[in-house]
């Protein structure tokens, strides 16, 4: 098992989003998290992450198995395209550089700086740092967003070869991603706090 | 960690990377000052050390707030925490990359900018010597600032209330350094002092400043 969700409560801002989450993953499993504006699709993978904390419950992950895609590209605007990519595969260690930029349809951009990339092809370079790394499970908060029908296509087709090698992911979504093996489909809105707890926001000085 | 500190650097010297703000900065403040004091070289080279290093300490600040402020606006720094590299070597390097775009340049004109108001030679050597010895831990300092405000919008100003204090001690065993030859004292103890207050900021700080932006970032 890769990653275990167990009775999992995360509030945001003082306000509870959801209580009670469990579920596992495993190899080649594919978890969709489903749910309107504000019901904490976000707040659920980055705590996943570890990059927010909970209220309650435990998630039991290994650090070195995932890897994030939050809604911020995390792109260099003055680095070229090849220039990114070659900062984030020396990060994680990864080796898949060219077939990265081949798979996101990224050669022909390879030498143009990422400022002046349009928003469909910022996102499709922020999606190929997936490939720079042999971790197995992806967190995916929105992956598609930005994204038209072709690269959105394209999108599901590596995810898809992503599962079938082996990997996971956990992925927040509107969009239908054309997966029909999605092991799991979650719809946090089932889980939402019954009494609103809303505790006074945290007040700061300066 | 190499990369990181590539990136860093080619950033630094990219358009908007603002390598050279802190120096065109440092040489204006030294320019300026002799204007407002007189062209008596007399007192200049009196006050010199004590120009030349407040000169460089409000030069350092002017970038602090770059260490992480734009890695974290485009979600960088998130993906950081993610990756394999341990937070306080990202710090650690990263406050090294501002040394190199900002305080070196800082210390290599300094001899320069030390002539211009009036030192001597001999002690000229002197105030390269603080200088690079100090600067590196205002660097330091001064990332762990920008840890304390990564995330507030326009904390610049926050950043350097909470940064120039800590540069106190910098500063006083710093400019002691030079000032001492000036008097032809022995300034031993001053350069052991210095020397010791940048290794503790470089042996502590980075660790504080990661807890800091860990802490942040939730």
């Amino acid at each position: 098992m890769l990653l275990s969700v167990d009775n999992l409560s995360v509030s945001r801002g003082g306000i509870s989003l959801f209580e009670g989450l469990n579920f596992t993953l495993s190899t080649g499993e594919f978890v969709l998290i489903n749910g309107g504006n504000g019901v904490g699709k976000t707040s659920l993978l980055r705590s996943i992450a570890g990059l927010q904390p909970i209220d309650k419950g435990k998630i039991a992950i290994n650090a070195d198995n995932f890897i994030f895609a939050g809604d911020a590209n995390g792109i260099k605007t003055a680095l070229t395209v090849l220039e990114n990519l070659r900062f984030w595969s020396a990060i994680f260690g990864g080796k898949n550089l060219h077939e990265a930029l081949e798979k996101f349809q990224l050669r022909q951009l390879k030498n143009r700086f990422a400022g002046k990339l349009s928003a469909g092809q910022k996102r499709r370079l922020s999606l190929a740092r997936l490939l720079l790394t042999d971790r197995p499970i992806w967190l995916l908060d929105e992956p598609t967003v930005s994204l038209d029908k072709r690269s959105m296509k394209q999108f599901s087709k590596i995810l898809k070869n992503h599962l079938e090698a082996g990997g996971a992911a956990v992925v927040s979504t509107h969009i239908d991603l054309g997966l029909t093996r999605s092991s799991l489909t979650i719809n946090l809105e089932d889980y939402q706090m019954k009494n609103g707890n809303i505790n006074a926001s945290v007040k700061a000085f300066l | 960690m190499i990369a990181l500190l590539q990136r860093d650097l080619i950033l630094a010297v990219r358009a908007g990377g603002g390598f050279g703000l802190g120096m065109a900065f440092f040489l204006i403040v030294v320019i300026l000052v002799p204007l407002g004091i007189g062209p008596d070289m007399e007192i200049l080279s009196k006050v010199s050390v004590g120009i030349l290093w407040v000169g460089a300490l409000l030069a350092c600040v002017l970038s602090l707030d770059r260490i992480f402020s734009l890695d974290y606006d485009d979600g960088t720094l998130e993906l950081l925490l993610t990756s394999p590299i341990p937070l306080e070597a990202v710090v650690t390097v990263k406050s090294f990359s501002h040394w190199i775009t900002t305080g070196l340049p800082l210390v290599v004109i300094s001899p320069i900018l030390g002539l211009l108001l009036g030192l001597q030679v001999s002690d000229l050597k002197w105030v390269f010597i603080s200088l690079l010895l100090g600067t590196p831990a205002l660097s330091v300092i001064g990332a762990f600032g920008a840890a304390l405000t990564v995330g507030i919008r326009r904390g610049g100003l926050l950043l350097s209330l909470l940064v120039l204090p800590l540069y106190v001690p910098t500063l006083i065993f710093g400019a002691n350094v030079a000032r001492k030859s000036l008097a032809d004292i022995s300034n031993n103890s001053a350069l052991l002092i210095l020397t010791a207050v940048t290794l503790a900021a470089f042996s502590i700080l980075p660790f504080a400043s990661a807890l800091v932006l860990r802490i942040n970032l939730r």
